[in-house]
C-alpha cells in the first residue's frame, strides 16, 4: 500500500471534515472504552496480570534467539515446516512458492495485520492467486479496495448503509430487491458467501497471536470463527508471524490471553482461541495436510536493544487506539500506513522510516491514556518523544520549529534574561491584545489561532506571583 | 547467508549470546519450558467442584451459551432430542467416534438419526465431547482427532458440547496440565479449540451479532456433579 503518512496533516484535515467518518468514529468513543473498563473492573488480578504479561515478554526478548530455536525444532517435530524471512519481499516469495507448489487458485485468509504489513493481497492477486479475506470487517474493506482503519475493527470507519451498497454491488447472485437494512441480514449474507470460499480454497493463511516454544504451537484468537475455519478446511495452512510473537510456554500464553481479550474488546475471553500444532495426524479425519510457519523479521530485530525495544511487547490489542483522542478525531486511515493510533505512531517510524512517518509521533496530545491502558505497559508517550528527538537531530522538522526551539532553548538556559524579557513583554502583549484581551493572529502560530484565540497575558508573570506566594507562606509559617 | 542466519545473528549480537551449554540464558530458558511457572491465577475460579460447576454455567451463559445439567450420560440422548424439538431442528445429529458419546443410549430415541465422522458443512447440529471446561470464563477445550473432529466444532448451526462435571477446572492453566497429562509434555493434538460461547461479530457499526462464521448457538450439557 502506498504510505501516506507524510501527508498526515492533510489526511487529518480531510478526516475531520468527513461527516460520515465522524459518525462512525462515535462508535469507537462510546463502545470500546466502556467495555474494557467493565471487564477490567470485574477481574481484581488484572493489574497483576499486566505486570506478569510485561515480565513474560521482557523475558522473551532477552532470550529471543533461544526460544525461536526451540520453537522451530518443536514445529518440525510435529511435522510442520518453518521458513525464515528477513523482509516483506522474502515472506511474499515463500508464500507464493508454497501456493504454486500446491497449484493454489484461491487462498482464504484469517485476519492478520502482518499480511497487511507485507501487502500480501496485492501481491497474490498480481501473481494470479485470489486472496479472500474472511473476517467480516476485512471482507468488507477488501470489497471496497480499502485498508483496515483499526487493528481489531478494520471496518470501524464504515456505516451499515455503505456495507449494504457494497454487498449489492458485489453479490449479484442474490435478488436485487432483497432486504439488507439490518446488520443481521448483512452478516448472514456474508456468512453464506464466505462459507463456500472456505471449502473452495486450496490454502488458508492466518497470522498468530502467539507461537509457543514449549510445543511448537501457533495460537490465533477470533470471535467469528473465521480464522479457525481458514486453518481447518484448506489442504495447506500457512501461518505468518513476526519473530517477537514467540512465548516460552502454554501457561505464558494463558497469562497474556487474559489481558488481551479484556483490553481489546472487553470480553472475559474471546470466543475462539485456536491452538494449531503441525499438520493433521495419521488418524485425523480433518485438518490441513501441510503446515508452514513463516517467521518474519521485517525490522523487528533492529529494534532489539534500542530505546524502541519495549514496543516489541505489543500484542496488537488496540486498547491504545481505542483510548486515543487523536484517533477518535481522525480515524485510522489518516495515519497513512498499517498501524494507526499510538502504537502506529511508535512502530511506523521504525518500520518505514522517520523521514516518512515523522508526523505521527507529533500527532499526540501526550495525555498518556494509551500508556495507562496498554496491557503490556509499553511507554508509548516516551517513545513518541524519542522519535521527536530523532527527528530534531536529523533536521527533519520544519525550519520555523527548529529555529523557534533553538531560540527558546537559548533563552531558557539564561533564567535571569528570560525573567527580564517576560517581565517586559507582559504589559506590551497585554496592550496589543486589545480590548477583548485576546489574540486572533500570531506570527508562526497560524494553525493554532485558526481555531481559537490566545488570551493576552494579564497582570504579572508566573515568577512574580510565585515569589509573592512564597512570601505569604513564609509569613504564615513564621 | 540464509535469512535465518541473518536474523539470528542480529539477535544474538544484541543479546551477547554464546554457544556455551551453561550460558545462563540457555539454562533459564530451558528451565522455564521444563517447569512452566504458574503465573497469576485469578481467585475467581479457585473453588470446590460445586462452585466450579456453578461458575462455569454462569460464565458460559454470560457468553451467550445455553447450559443444562444431567445426572448421568444415559440421559443425554433424551435431552438432546428435546433440544432439537424445542428449536425446531431436524432429528439429526453428527458426532465423532468418542466412546463416551457413542456408548450413550441413542437407540432409545427412535426418531433420531446419528451420523458419525467429520462434517462437510451440511450438518445443522453436531455433538462433541470436551476435554475440559474452564470455570473462570465458561470456556470449553476440545481436542481434534477422530473422537471429536474439529469440523464439528466450527461448521454447524448448533454445536452441542458434552462435558463431564469433574473435568471442569478452575482456570486455563489446570486445563493445560490435563492436556500435558493426556498427550505428553510438549505434545499437542493437531488442533485444540478453546471456545467461549457461540460465534459472533461486531464488525458492522460495532453491533454485536451472533453466528458469524461459526455456530449460531452453543449448547453445553454438563454430565454428573450436583
Ligand atoms: S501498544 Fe499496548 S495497547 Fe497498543 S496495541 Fe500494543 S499492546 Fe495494545
Amino acid at each position: 500500500m502506498q504510505i501516506t503518512s507524510p501527508t498526515f496533516k492533510a489526511n487529518a484535515h480531510e478526516a475531520l471534515h468527513d461527516a460520515q467518518l465522524q459518525r462512525a468514529l462515535g462508535n469507537v468513543r462510546s463502545g470500546f472504552i466502556h467495555k474494557r473498563a467493565k471487564a477490567v473492573g470485574a477481574l481484581p488480578e488484572f493489574e497483576e496480570l499486566r505486570d506478569n504479561a510485561k515480565a513474560i515478554k521482557d523475558h522473551v526478548l532477552e532470550h529471543l534467539d533461544i526460544y525461536l530455536e526451540t520453537y522451530e525444532k518443536k514445529v518440525e517435530d510435529a511435522g510442520g515446516k518453518v521458513h525464515w524471512a528477513e523482509t516483506a519481499a522474502e515472506a511474499r516469495g515463500i508464500i507464493l512458492d508454497i501456493c504454486r507448489m500446491n497449484n493454489a487458485r484461491t487462498v482464504t485468509k484469517g485476519k492478520s495485520m502482518l499480511t497487511e504489513e507485507i501487502e500480501l493481497n496485492d501481491f497474490l492477486e498480481a501473481s494470479g492467486i485470489q486472496p479472500v479475506e474472511t473476517d467480516l470487517g476485512e471482507y468488507i474493506i477488501q470489497l471496497r479496495g480499502e485498508h483496515p482503519s483499526h487493528i481489531i475493527a478494520p471496518a470501524v470507519h464504515l456505516n451499515k448503509d455503505q456495507v449494504e451498497q457494497d454487498f449489492r454491488r458485489v453479490h449479484t447472485e442474490f435478488a436485487q430487491d432483497r432486504d439488507l437494512t439490518e446488520p443481521e441480514q448483512l452478516l448472514s449474507e456474508a456468512r453464506q458467501v464466505l462459507r463456500q470460499k472456505y471449502f473452495d480454497a486450496d490454502v488458508g493463511i492466518t497470522g498468530a497471536n502467539f507461537l509457543v516454544a514449549e510445543t511448537g504451537t501457533s495460537i490465533i484468537v477470533t470471535n467469528e470463527g473465521n480464522g479457525d475455519l481458514t486453518q481447518t478446511l484448506p489442504r495447506v495452512h500457512i501461518v505468518v508471524a513476526s519473530i517477537e510473537k514467540v512465548v516460552p510456554t502454554l501457561d505464558d500464553a494463558a497469562q497474556i490471553l487474559r489481558v488481551l481479550a479484556r483490553s481489546a474488546t472487553g470480553q472475559e475471553a474471546s470466543v475462539y482461541t485456536t491452538l494449531s500444532t503441525g499438520p493433521r495426524r495419521d488418524n485425523d479425519p480433518d485438518g490441513p495436510e501441510e503446515y508452514h510457519v513463516i517467521l518474519l523479521d521485517n525490522g523487528r530485530s533492529a529494534m532489539l536493544g534500542t530505546e524502541f525495544q519495549d514496543a516489541l511487547r505489543c500484542i496488537r490489542c488496540g486498547a491504545c487506539i481505542n483510548h486515543c483522542p487523536v484517533y477518535h478525531a481522525v480515524g485510522g486511515h489518516a495515519y497513512g500506513w498499517v498501524y494507526p493510533g499510538p502504537i502506529g505512531a511508535v512502530v511506523t517510524p521504525s518500520l518505514v522510516g522517520v523521514d516518512k512517518a515523522g508526523h505521527l509521533p507529533n500527532a499526540s496530545t501526550f495525555c498518556g491514556r494509551c500508556e495507562s491502558v496498554c496491557p503490556m505497559r509499553i511507554p508509548l508517550p516516551k517513545m513518541m518523544r524519542h522519535w521527536r528527538e530523532k527527528e530534531f537531530e536529523r533536521g527533519l522538522n520544519p525550519a520555523v520549529a527548529r529555529y523557534g526551539l533553538k531560540f527558546w532553548l537559548w533563552f531558557a538556559k539564561r533564567p535571569r534574561l528570560y525573567r527580564l524579557a517576560t517581565y517586559l513583554a507582559m504589559p506590551v502583549m497585554g496592550l496589543f491584545g486589545g480590548h477583548k484581551r485576546r489574540f486572533r493572529f500570531l506570527p508562526f502560530a497560524g494553525g493554532w489561532v485558526r481555531y481559537r484565540d490566545l488570551p493576552a497575558p494579564e497582570g504579572r508573570t508566573f515568577m512574580q506571583q510565585w515569589r509573592d506566594r512564597q512570601t505569604i507562606n513564609q509569613d504564615a509559617r513564621g | 547467508m540464509s535469512g535465518r542466519d541473518a536474523i539470528m545473528n542480529r539477535i544474538r549480537n544484541v543479546l551477547n549470546a554464546t554457544d556455551a551449554e551453561d550460558d545462563p540464558r540457555r539454562v533459564a530458558a530451558s528451565a522455564r519450558i521444563d517447569f512452566p511457572p504458574r503465573g497469576v491465577i485469578p481467585a475467581r475460579g479457585q473453588l470446590g467442584l460445586d462452585g466450579r460447576i456453578k461458575l462455569f454455567k454462569k460464565m458460559a451463559e454470560t457468553a451467550a451459551a445455553t447450559v443444562e445439567k444431567v445426572s448421568g450420560p444415559g440421559e443425554v440422548p433424551k435431552r438432546l432430542a428435546a433440544y432439537l424439538r424445542k428449536h425446531n431442528l431436524g432429528a439429526k445429529l453428527r458426532m465423532g467416534s468418542d466412546k463416551r458419546l457413542r456408548s450413550m443410549p441413542w437407540a432409545e430415541e427412535r426418531a433420531l438419526q446419528v451420523a458419525i465422522g467429520p462434517s462437510d458443512g451440511s450438518d445443522e447440529v453436531t455433538v462433541s465431547h470436551a476435554l475440559a471446561g474452564i470455570a473462570e470464563t465458561g470456556t470449553l477445550a476440545l481436542a481434534s482427532g477422530r473422537d471429536n473432529p474439529t469440523t464439528l466444532n466450527l461448521l454447524p448451526e448448533h454445536h452441542i458440547v458434552v462435558v463431564n462435571a469433574k473435568d471442569i477446572t478452575g482456570d486455563m492453566e489446570t486445563m493445560l496440565d490435563m492436556l500435558r497429562e493426556r498427550f505428553g509434555k510438549g505434545v499437542m493434538p493437531r488442533t485444540l479449540n478453546v471456545i467461549t460461547g457461540p460465534s459472533r461479530s461486531a464488525d458492522i457499526e460495532q453491533t454485536l451479532l451472533l453466528g458469524a462464521h461459526g455456530p449460531r448457538a452453543l449448547h453445553i450439557v454438563i454430565v454428573g456433579g450436583k
